[in-house]
């Protein structure tokens, strides 16, 4: 007998693509999605329920279709449409307790899955290089989306705490990336001026869009229990990044920055909260080791790999300076070619 | 105060015969050879930009109030305009030097005398010298167009030669090697590891730029460069002085020459704190002195700095030096334990003298967030130049290794132990200190 596998968020792009690729695998057997909004995109195969997850409607959804695994990716990052955060917030934190009421009640529930984010380790000056699993925020957030993640997974650790029959998987995606995602760090990195902090660099991590897909169905159907921190091999630095991605680059003083991204946000660019400031500021590494050894997961692509596709995804028309910095690059190896040239002749001469 | 006052004759208390107007009178321009029309021109022009109004004045009249400014002390009674023109005329005359004295000194002799075979060198002088003042600057222009025009086939061949001068015989490779770095650089195609250290840049600038400091500076003598382990974990425990951590700086560059290895110093927070040096502190190999990092270090094979000192060993007063502050919380100890690397006593010898901190200033520290201010016999008196380090001597003496690898699982959370290993660490340090300074013939020597 196969899966029943329940999605919720699937009318954002990840979602809808995680749930088409669900219904391919021969494990599962039907795919319900769950989302506040009717899909716009193509939902073939996976039967679709408007459903509000903030309310106990949820709860007959998960017990009239027979649901056994609960996928829970409707944690968003980024504000959707005009209600901005009060409605994020509701989502994400009404929302998870919502459908952990209803998982509970629900006898047939055997796996739970929440997509989480290592925005939860928040980012100072006093983080460790690398957080392990176990280790804890230094400052506890106060706002915003690591608030709203850091609170959902206190409602799946009580949850899991309650019903210790279910596999509960958490994991903590470090920021996707990819041409077709659509997070702050992304609309971060489509700025045609880029602001960043003087006087700090970041360490950064990259989650590639299709890896997170592979560790969502990879945890969805391995059933391991536990918390992971998921993320691309190695570590960009914030200035180093940004000169892949070849954009020019605005440093300024921290405390211009917040007002900087507070105009920025206004002008609805990108969305630019103070929690991303710090992240941009001090940065953050997540260690991997636990996905790997105990989960099974390695993502395909590195950090730089998958920002390297998220630089290309972009396209030659905007990235213009890009073109500048690689003509840079190019006149140097024109001139190294012809130092040597030129010196082979020249000591040929003194010869 | 009535018997100070001070009751102006005549003047108006201007000096000079004038009325006070800051125009000549219209006597003292009819007294002035040439047309008066001339003289108010020259005047009212001052307030256009300077190099030109003496040029675009006509002719004679141009020379006589050029002449006029020459001959100040006679034309006194003009003094305000005159002085504005000469003032005018100012920014041109540094461009010829020769020929604006010459101005000056052939129209002294030739005050107000309208007769023309003198006037005509005058006239000479003084107008060639906005044209002298144009036409080498022209030239100048034209030159310095010229100067991007130079093909950048020169430009190459020139670098390449000077390579070959400057780097030896291996200089065309030493070149490509140098752009390709540049090329790696501008387009960001390089590597960090997870606690953003940047070899390339630590190898060609940090150290680089510290080795002749090392070297030239400090004259820094080191011992016992074969206790260092070539391979593998260690954690290397020094002592800490000198009011700006140059120590961990110098010890990092001494073990580098000798071993090839990078010292991955852990600092403390106020280092992740601070902007611009956090980045060059993660660039240059450091992370945060926390557990974690430490024994994640360690296990990785690196070669760990530690100054358990802190602050409190950085921040002695000058009359403390050489006497170990507390050890921390032997937090050290028990990383080194937990991964079972050996701990390599470090003694710096010469390092407390480089800024001696006789004073501080607490009250403008709680300000500012530091833990504390220095005043040194040097800082803040003499400013920048007080930031430079005094030349002492250095002595680094690494000793033998204490093993921890021989404690059973579990020693590590043993406080006694981890206390006891911590003070012997400090006791072996203190002692190498000790026995350094008995070497070492003078501070400076």
């Amino acid at each position: 007998m196969g899966r029943v596998v329940l999605v919720t968020g699937v009318s954002r792009e990840l979602g809808q693509r995680f749930a088409r690729g669900l219904t391919a695998d021969p494990d599962v057997d039907r795919v319900v999605g769950v989302d506040v909004t009717p899909p716009r995109g193509d939902l073939t195969g996976v039967q679709f329920v408007r459903a509000d997850i903030r309310n106990p409607v949820i709860a007959k959804v998960i017990a009239k279709e027979d649901v056994d695994t609960v996928v829970h990716m409707s944690v968003v990052a980024t504000p959707d449409g005009a209600s901005g955060r009060a409605s994020m917030k509701e989502l994400n934190v009404i929302g998870t307790m919502q459908l952990l009421a209803a998982c509970q009640r629900a006898a047939g529930v055997r796996h739970l899955v929440v997509k989480s984010s290592t925005t939860v380790y928040g980012a100072s000056s006093r983080d460790p290089a690398m957080f392990t699993e176990d280790m804890a925020p230094k400052r506890l957030p106060r706002a915003g989306y690591a608030k709203d993640a850091y609170e959902v997974e206190g409602y799946v650790r009580g949850f899991a705490r309650r019903r210790p029959d279910v596999t509960v998987t958490m994991l903590r995606c470090a920021n996707s990336i990819g041409p077709r995602i659509t997070s702050p760090l992304s609309q971060y990195f489509r700025l045609p001026v880029i602001p960043t902090v003087l006087g700090y660099d970041a360490r950064l991590q990259f989650l590639h869009e299709t890896d997170l897909l592979d560790v969502l169905r990879h945890a969805t159907l391995a059933g391991v229990h536990g918390t992971f921190n998921v993320a691309g091999d190695g570590v960009l630095m914030l200035s180093q990044a940004l000169r892949r991605l070849g954009r020019p680059t605005l440093p300024l003083p921290g405390f211009a920055m917040s007002s900087v991204g507070s105009v920025i946000r206004q002008t609805r660019l990108a969305d630019f909260s103070p929690e991303q400031v710090a992240f941009l500021t001090y940065g953050r590494g997540v260690d991997t080791t636990a996905a790997a050894e105990v989960l099974g997961f390695r993502p395909a692509l590195t950090t730089a790999e998958a920002f390297a596709d998220f630089v290309d995804s972009l396209g030659p028309g905007l990235v213009a300076p890009s073109r500048l910095a690689l003509e840079a690059a190019g006149a140097l190896d024109r001139a190294a070619a012809r130092t040597s040239a030129t010196t082979e002749l020249t000591g040929g001469g003194r010869g | 105060m009535a018997d100070a006052e001070i009751i102006p004759l005549g003047t108006r208390g201007r000096p000079g015969r004038g009325t006070g107007l800051d125009k000549p009178s219209s006597a003292a321009r009819r007294l002035a050879p040439g047309r008066a029309a001339a003289g108010r021109r020259g005047a009212t022009d001052d307030a256009t930009p300077p190099a030109d109004a003496p040029a675009a004045a006509t002719g004679e009249g141009d020379s006589t109030t050029a002449a006029a400014n020459g001959a100040a002390p006679v034309a006194a009674t003009g003094a305000g305009a005159t002085g504005a023109t000469a003032a005018g005329a100012g920014p041109t005359a540094p461009q010829d030097p020769t020929s604006a004295p010459a101005a000056g000194a052939a129209s002294g002799p030739a005050p107000g005398s309208p007769d023309a075979p003198r006037a005509e060198p005058v006239d000479g002088a003084a107008t060639t010298d906005p044209s002298d003042a144009a036409a080498p600057s022209a030239p100048a222009a034209a030159t310095r167009r010229r100067t991007p025009g130079i093909p950048v086939g020169d430009w190459i061949s020139a670098i390449g030669g000077a390579a070959v001068e400057v780097f030896g015989d291996d200089g065309e490779q030493r070149l490509a090697e140098l752009l390709a770095f540049l090329r790696r650089r501008v387009t960001g195609d390089y590597v960090v590891d997870e606690y953003g250290f940047d070899q390339e840049v630590a190898e060609r600038f940090f150290l680089a730029a510290l080795r002749p400091i090392a070297e030239k500076w400090f004259r820094i003598e080191v011992r016992g460069a074969e206790n260092i382990p070539t391979d593998g974990g260690a954690l290397v425990v020094s002592n800490h002085s000198g009011t700006v951590p140059v120590d961990g700086l110098m010890t990092g560059v001494a073990i580098h020459e000798h071993t090839g290895r990078f010292l991955r110093p852990l600092g403390a927070d106020l280092v992740f704190k601070m902007p611009i040096v956090s980045e060059l502190a993660r660039k240059g190999g450091a992370t945060l002195a926390c557990n974690e990092d430490a024994e994640r270090m360690l296990s990785g094979g690196e070669l760990v700095g530690v100054w358990p000192e802190g602050f409190k060993g950085i921040g002695k007063p000058y009359a403390d030096r050489y006497k170990l502050q507390r050890f921390g919380r032997g937090g050290f100890v028990s990383a080194a334990m937990r991964t079972g690397v050996p701990i390599v006593p470090c003694s710096v010898v010469g390092a407390e003298e480089i800024y001696p901190l006789v004073g501080n200033v607490p009250s403008l520290a709680r300000l500012l967030g530091v833990p504390y201010i220095p005043i040194t016999p040097l800082f803040p008196w003499l400013g920048p130049l007080g930031l430079v380090p005094l030349p002492s001597k250095w002595l680094i003496e690494f000793g033998e290794p204490i093993r921890t690898d021989s404690y059973e699982e579990g020693a590590a959370e043993d406080p006694m132990l981890v206390f006891n290993v911590t003070d012997q660490v400090r006791e072996t340090i203190q002692q190498t200190l000790y026995s350094l300074l008995m070497q070492r013939r003078s501070v400076f020597g």
